[in-house]
């Protein structure tokens, strides 16, 4: 054991296929009991982490401790976790009884046994007296949750999930979102979840690692994620950002000021930590964290602007906000709370305003 | 005009040509049963009246049922064996990271391209300068070289044709490769299985030339065909044989050819992988 408590430790684990290096150095540690997501975009690694957690690909260098156990050398029968594929490998061959009863073989249990287990696991999963149904007769939904029952039955450590939402529409992946979450709760058990969806990583995880490149850019709560990226990659991943370049000026005392293109010199009440007096740095603004108004607010800082551009999204608008010292508006998004809401500015000038702790300073790339 | 019309047009020439194409191939074939229930010892119109004494004759014959025995003695485990290392080959090109995959392939399958009378001299050749005598064995290891392609070819499909996720899964669920294959690749790939069984069966049943060059004493069925060929006044059994054989063999081909096509195409668990 490595002196933590975390129950899936990957320990400086690399990956190469070939002359790829798919995996770059990554290194995490999963509480018992998390719901751990790996977000990136295809391409990112996340997979390849996942079926070297699941045993499916030995890593290059490094090892992976699952509940203070050397995975290395251990192969995908023997390890303590179960997969939901990402097509759900669903076995056509049999029904729904003998999918989800496949991997009590060992177990030598009598048959009323395992019937039994069966229909406790149709009832977790909402699909009662489905057991005889054959694989080709589900739909794609019920295909995802026989999937995680069969995992499930055996009472995993860890369950690894392989983007299990992917080839749902939205509608029910949405509801399989709400789902999924209960179930873990329900069962305790520590869920590995990878996907590409940022909303989907978002809603359901209790912590994120950001992947790129082989590599984890960052690894944090949703909300820390959100509101304090920590690199350009993270903020415009996750959801939307603005960016605007500037200079740090420190002035001794716990603030600090950056004169920003476009958005003037901004005062911070507490300094960033790292970058010294002077330093090239970007302010990130989400698009919320965004007021528009008609006449200048005397409390809160803002700058003059015009309306270039504005799409309506139903329960927001985004509004694209030309402002002098720069040549991308500024993207604003507000909800439409008003039914009748004139769009702002639309006659002209209009004030944009934000909050002064709202602001996240970042590197310069 | 549009397309899919033009695309859709019914050609009526190429229906014409179709259909005298299908009659030149099978019309021969058709004549073997008309002839053999012909009560004549000789092959031309008109025919003469109806008789089953040609079928009579063959089920007397005791030399009949020697070589229809020997090539049942053949065909079956020439089929057996040749489907169990059809089963190996195509799951060791389709899984295993075969170096030169398509090269052990193309060399797999070079017997259907080879000129089978080479490869019975040849045969022939071996055999005797190693000083093995001619058996049905030696019939039977010739056949092999013949079916193992067909075995293959019928086989590869099935193999490819199935998600590699559900082996996977099998693994994550506890088994291991063993279980695996006999749990989920050995059921997905049946329908494969029996159609190469029947195939295989049926062209050691049917084949003549390795046959020819490397039976000893006992001889298959065609080849007692081909020797009764002489005397004239067998001719009509022999059509009677051939019209048995062609009741027996064709079903079985349309059923392995139907097998298998069966399940291949609803497989729809192919995923994407990012």
């Amino acid at each position: 054991m490595n002196g933590n408590d975390a129950y899936i430790s990957i320990r400086n684990v690399s990956k190469f296929f070939g002359t790829f290096q798919a995996i770059d150095d990554v290194s995490l540690d999963i509480a018992g009991g998390e719901f751990f997501s790996l977000l990136g975009a295809s391409g990112s690694g996340k997979t390849t982490l996942l079926s070297m957690l699941a045993g499916f690909e030995p890593a290059t260098q490094g090892d992976i401790f699952i509940d203070g156990q050397s995975m290395d050398s251990v192969p995908p029968n023997h390890r303590p976790v179960n997969t939901v594929f990402q097509n759900y490998a669903i076995f056509p061959h049999l029904n729904v009884r003998d999918n989800i009863a496949y991997g009590l073989r060992k177990a030598q249990l009598p048959r009323a046994k395992r019937y039994e287990m069966v229909d406790e696991m149709l009832e977790l999963i909402k699909l009662p007296g489905y057991g005889t149904r054959k694989a080709h007769e589900l739909s794609g939904g019920q295909r995802q949750r026989i999937a995680l029952a069969r995992a499930l039955i055996l009472r995993p450590k860890v369950l690894l999930l392989d983007e299990p939402l992917g080839a749902l529409d939205k509608q029910l992946r949405e509801q399989m979102q709400l789902e999924l979450r209960l179930l873990q709760r329900k069962v305790g058990i520590t869920f590995v979840f990878v996907t590409h969806d940022q909303e989907e990583a978002l809603a359901l995880s209790d912590r994120i690692a950001v992947m790129q490149g082989g590599r984890v850019l960052q690894v944090d709560t949703p909300a820390g994620l959100y509101e304090s990226p920590n690199s350009r990659a993270v903020a415009s991943f996750i959801g939307n950002m603005n960016f605007f370049p500037g200079k740090l000026r420190r002035n001794g005392t716990a603030g600090a000021v950056v004169e920003t293109e476009g958005l003037g010199s901004l005062r911070l009440p507490q300094a960033p930590n790292g970058q010294p007096d002077g330093a090239r740095v970007q302010v990130a603004l989400r698009p919320e964290k965004f007021d528009l108004s008609v006449t200048k607010p005397d409390d809160r800082p803002s700058v003059e602007g015009r309306l270039a551009n504005a799409a309506y999204m139903g329960e927001r608008s985004h509004f694209y906000i030309a402002i002098d010292g720069r040549e991308e508006p500024v993207a604003v998004s507000a909800q439409n709370r008003l039914r009748f809401g004139a769009p702002p500015g639309s006659e002209g000038k209009l004030w944009l305003s934000w909050s002064a702790d709202a602001v996240v300073v970042l590197d310069a790339e | 005009m549009s397309a899919p019309t033009f695309l859709r047009r019914p050609n009526r020439v190429l229906s014409v040509y179709a259909i005298l194409f299908l009659v030149a191939l099978y019309f021969p074939i058709l004549l073997i049963p008309l002839f053999s229930f012909n009560d004549s010892i000789y092959v031309r119109f008109p025919l003469e009246g109806f008789t089953t004494e040609w079928f009579g004759q063959l089920w007397d014959r005791q030399p009949v049922w020697d070589s229809l025995w020997a090539s049942v003695k053949v065909g079956l485990p020439v089929s057996i064996l040749s489907t169990t290392l059809g089963v190996l080959a195509a799951r060791s090109i389709t899984r295993d990271r075969v170096p030169g995959r398509s090269a052990v392939v193309t060399f797999i399958m070079l017997p259907l391209v080879i000129p089978t009378l080479i490869f019975g001299v040849a045969l022939l050749a071996l055999l005797s300068r190693l000083g093995v005598p001619l058996s049905l064995y030696t019939v039977a290891f010739g056949h092999l070289i013949v079916c193992l392609p067909f075995s293959v070819a019928t086989l590869l499909p099935r193999f490819e044709g199935f998600d590699r996720s559900l082996e996977q899964a099998s693994a994550d669920l506890g088994e291991n490769g063993w279980w695996t294959f006999w749990r989920v690749t050995f059921p997905l790939v049946m329908p494969g299985i029996v159609a190469s069984l029947l195939l295989t069966f049926t062209i050691s049943f049917d084949e003549f030339i390795m046959a020819f060059f490397l039976s000893g004493n006992e001889t298959t069925l065609p080849i007692y065909l081909w020797t009764q060929l002489r005397f004239p006044q067998q001719f009509p059994s022999v059509l009677a044989l051939a019209s048995l054989l062609i009741l027996f063999s064709l079903p079985l081909i349309l059923i392995g050819m139907w097998i298998s096509r069966l399940g291949l195409h609803e497989n729809t668990t192919k995923g994407a992988k990012t």
